[in-house]
């Protein structure tokens, strides 16, 4: 569990980051949201003392960050950052074994980590772990970078907008991968990104950080349906908060008796998927994959903040 | 694949005039006049060409020793404010002619290789110096960010991280003080140190062209061959890392 307890970091008189307090429970994904210069990096890197905290303090199951040296405190806690920050002169294998080296696991033994995370990473050892990062694709180095930050097995990671530098298609599959090896792990992430949408589909709860203060810390459907503040709704985008919803919830969970005609949706689409399936198909209910049919009418229902607020 | 055709040709005919210079006597027969001697034969021209290598690698790891030193202390954070100092050193190391070094070493350290040295020494300081200062500054922000995170200590970020980084530019800067230092030292001849120049000087004072001609063109060809040999690490260093 991290406890992050009244974090200020001042910079030139002017707070960064202004008396932040959240808790992420243990097993869980934070996602830090914020404009640029709203102090989510500088707050992420006060966990780790990357940025010392000019006030407040940082539990991480309840012992206090500052009692431990900085570089062993940052050996304990998984970081990855935008551009992957891969070192070029090493090989993946050798960047994979920087911490567990740094840590003076046996050589056997980093052999089996390194191997064994390249294999999550669905990269065949055999073929990748000699290889330098430059000789990899942009996809590739960011596994690389996240396997790297995850190689001693830290309860905490953190990361940095790991998957900014990515296009469109390999960051849904990125963030799916993560987010599957996240639980698999039972890894306490927090994440800093700008994109909305990240932060909804992988979150168990969001910050949203203005001007160095946390304007909101809750679950992505409060986050949604109930934003404290205007700037949280603008962030969230009027225009998209029907979609972040549908996001939210997989099509098996509205599924109800009933036919549809045409093809079946995968069991963990997510009702926006249904939704865009209807659009573009034209069609008003949907089959879905072990049973059970979605409905344009249901997806509707599910969508208007007023339909939930009346449940 | 021409340059390397050349390359490959001139150290052939590097070392076979170094070993049999007589044999090229009548190469450099045009070039004397009243029956001088084409070839210089006071000292075994190898003994001179080995002793001005010996001069100058000397010179060059003595001042690539010091300036990395430097050039790492004041890019640590207790050594910031020592930049400029260090700054001054090197580039007034490089501004003081060494002819100048050698007629003030001369009175103090006698005639000899010691005055020699010492002037090579001051004047190879700056290129190594600048050089590693652009390497260990310019280094890629997010592998810095990176480095840290991963709990790396600062000198474990060095030694891992930053030079190995640094070593392409590092390298950049032995080549320029290495090929500077050659054709430098031969006003050590001035001196009495033992240096290729001591065939150029002989050359100058007795009218032989022939003399001056093998003096100027043995440094040559080796200073072709050492800026090359550089060229060639620096490459395989870039390559390493993913560099063009």
């Amino acid at each position: 569990m991290i406890d992050i307890q009244n974090l200020t970091r001042i910079y030139d008189g002017r707070a960064a980051v202004d008396d932040v307090s959240l808790t992420v429970e243990a097993g869980q994904i934070a996602a830090l949201v914020g404009t640029s210069g709203s102090g989510k990096t500088t707050l992420l890197r006060m966990i780790n003392r990357l940025v010392e905290p000019s006030s407040g303090r940082v539990l991480i199951d309840g012992q206090d960050t500052r009692q431990v040296a900085p570089h062993l405190l940052r050996r304990r806690i998984g970081y990855a950052i935008q551009g992957h920050g891969l070192f070029p002169h090493r090989t993946v294998g050798q960047n994979i074994a920087t911490v567990p080296r740094l840590l003076g696991w046996d050589q056997a033994a980093i052999r089996d980590r390194v191997d064994e995370l390249l294999t999550l990473f669905q990269m065949e050892p055999d073929q990748f772990r000699d290889r330098m990062p430059h000789e990899l694709s942009g996809g590739q180095q960011q596994r690389v970078g996240v396997a790297r930050a995850l190689a001693a097995k830290p309860d905490l990671l953190l990361m940095d907008e790991p998957f900014g530098a990515l296009d469109p298609v390999i960051r849904a599959k990125a963030q799916a991968d993560l987010r599957d090896i996240q639980r698999r792990l039972g890894t306490t992430l927090i994440l800093v990104t700008h994109d909305m949408e990240e932060a909804v589909t992988l979150g168990d709860r969001i910050a949203v950080m203005d001007k160095g203060r946390l304007a909101q810390y809750a679950p992505p459907t409060e986050i949604l349906t109930a934003p404290a503040t205007p700037f949280v709704r603008d962030l969230i985008g009027l225009d998209q908060r029907p979609f972040h919803l549908l996001s939210l919830t997989p099509a098996h969970v509205l599924a109800r008796e009933g036919q549809a005609e045409g093809p079946a949706l995968p069991r963990d689409a997510t009702l926006r998927d249904a939704l865009a399936e209807c659009l573009w198909s034209g069609r008003d209910a949907l089959p879905v994959e072990g049973g059970g049919v979605i409905t344009l009418a249901a997806l509707r229902a599910q969508a208007a903040p007023q339909a939930r607020a009346a449940e | 694949m021409i340059g390397r055709v050349l390359l490959a040709l001139a150290a052939a005919v590097l070392v076979a005039f170094l070993a049999s210079p007589d044999s090229f006597a009548a190469v450099f027969e045009p070039f004397t006049r009243n029956n001088a001697p084409p070839i210089y034969r006071q000292t075994p021209l190898w003994s001179l060409t080995l002793s001005h290598l010996t001069l100058v690698a000397l010179a060059v790891v003595a001042s690539t020793v010091v300036a990395l030193v430097l050039a790492v202390l004041v890019t640590r954070p207790a050594g910031r404010e020592f930049l400029p100092l260090a700054r001054t050193i090197t580039s007034v190391g490089q501004t003081f002619p060494p002819v100048a070094v050698l007629a003030l070493a001369v009175p103090i350290m006698g005639f000899g290789a010691g005055p020699t040295l010492v002037a090579l020494f001051l004047y190879g300081l700056l290129p190594v110096f600048e050089n590693t200062l652009a390497g260990l500054t310019t280094q890629p922000p997010n592998v810095t960010e990176a480095a840290r995170g991963m709990g790396l200590t600062p000198r474990q970020r060095l030694w891992q991280v930053e030079l190995p980084l640094a070593l392409p530019v590092i390298l950049g800067g032995m080549r320029l003080t290495a090929v500077i230092s050659l054709g430098t030292a031969t006003i050590g001849s001035t001196v009495a140190a033992r240096t290729l120049g001591e065939v150029i000087i002989a050359g100058l004072l007795s009218a032989n062209t022939a003399f001056v001609l093998q003096g100027g063109l043995v440094v040559g060809i080796i200073a072709v061959l050492i800026h090359e040999g550089f060229q060639a690490l620096e490459r395989r260093a870039r390559a390493r890392i993913g560099q063009a």
